[in-house]
């Protein structure tokens, strides 16, 4: 299951939910990305999180299903937040479920490493009233092409 | 001619000054990469945001495209820069 949405999300009910409906789960495995701060003068108040609609719910799916082909999963959510968010402000969940750990882990490590590079989001950081659209990484491109087939 | 319903992101929206356009374009444009440079020539704004064709990423009917994707009339052309989401 996937969701793309301004509010945030509980974890806890989250996960509640989700192995409320996997009989078979022995391990659930979460990841929650936040608003990074820093330490400096200039450093970022908020940022700006755009989506395409429509593509960015299509491009989460498909990569839901990537990871139920290639990992032995009961149950996966995405929940991806778009809008004005705070340093601090939880961002992104993944949770997967699985019989045994190692599926839960690795599913939930490929599906935030494609995340970066294949899901139609952009983000901006908000300093001082201003607005700089953030560059990719080099790095996240290296870690998603860890996943090639 | 034929109808393209372009959309654009992040700073290519705010470069361009608008959020999408609906052009008939020449027959003579026949893929993704054709279409940037026939809109490069429509104004400033145009120009300035597709300069540097590195930045910029494509999707066509919300797949990823690239520039020898033929255009298909009709269709959703997004243009934007690569995704920094998560």
């Amino acid at each position: 299951m996937i969701r793309v949405q301004v509010q945030d999300f509980d974890i806890n009910a989250e996960i509640s939910n989700l192995s409320a409906r996997s009989g078979a789960a022995g391990a659930i495995v979460t990841f929650t990305g936040l608003v990074r701060g820093g330490s400096g003068p200039s450093d970022i108040e908020a940022i700006y999180l755009e989506h395409y609609p429509g593509m960015t719910e299509r491009a989460l799916q498909a990569l839901e299903g990537q990871a139920r082909a290639r990992f032995d999963l009961q149950d996966v959510l995405i929940i991806h937040r778009i809008g004005q968010l705070a340093v601090g402000a939880q961002i992104v969940l993944v949770i997967t479920i699985s019989a045994h750990r190692q599926a839960a882990f690795d599913a939930a490590n490929f599906l935030m490493d494609r995340l970066k590079t294949d899901a139609p989001f952009w983000k901006a950081e908000i300093s001082a009233g201003k607005t700089h659209w953030v560059d990719m990484k080099d790095g996240d491109i290296a870690r998603a092409e860890r996943w090639a087939d | 001619m034929s109808s393209v319903r372009l959309i654009y992101f992040a700073w290519i929206r705010e470069r361009i000054g608008r959020a999408e356009d609906a052009f008939d374009v020449p027959p003579s444009v026949i893929n993704l990469g054709q279409l940037l440079d026939w809109l490069a020539a429509r104004g400033p704004g145009y120009k300035a945001a597709l300069s540097d064709r590195r930045a910029i990423r494509m999707a066509m009917d919300q797949e990823f495209a690239g520039p020898d994707q033929a255009l298909k009339p009709g269709c959703e052309v997004a243009l934007f820069p690569p995704v920094t989401g998560g």
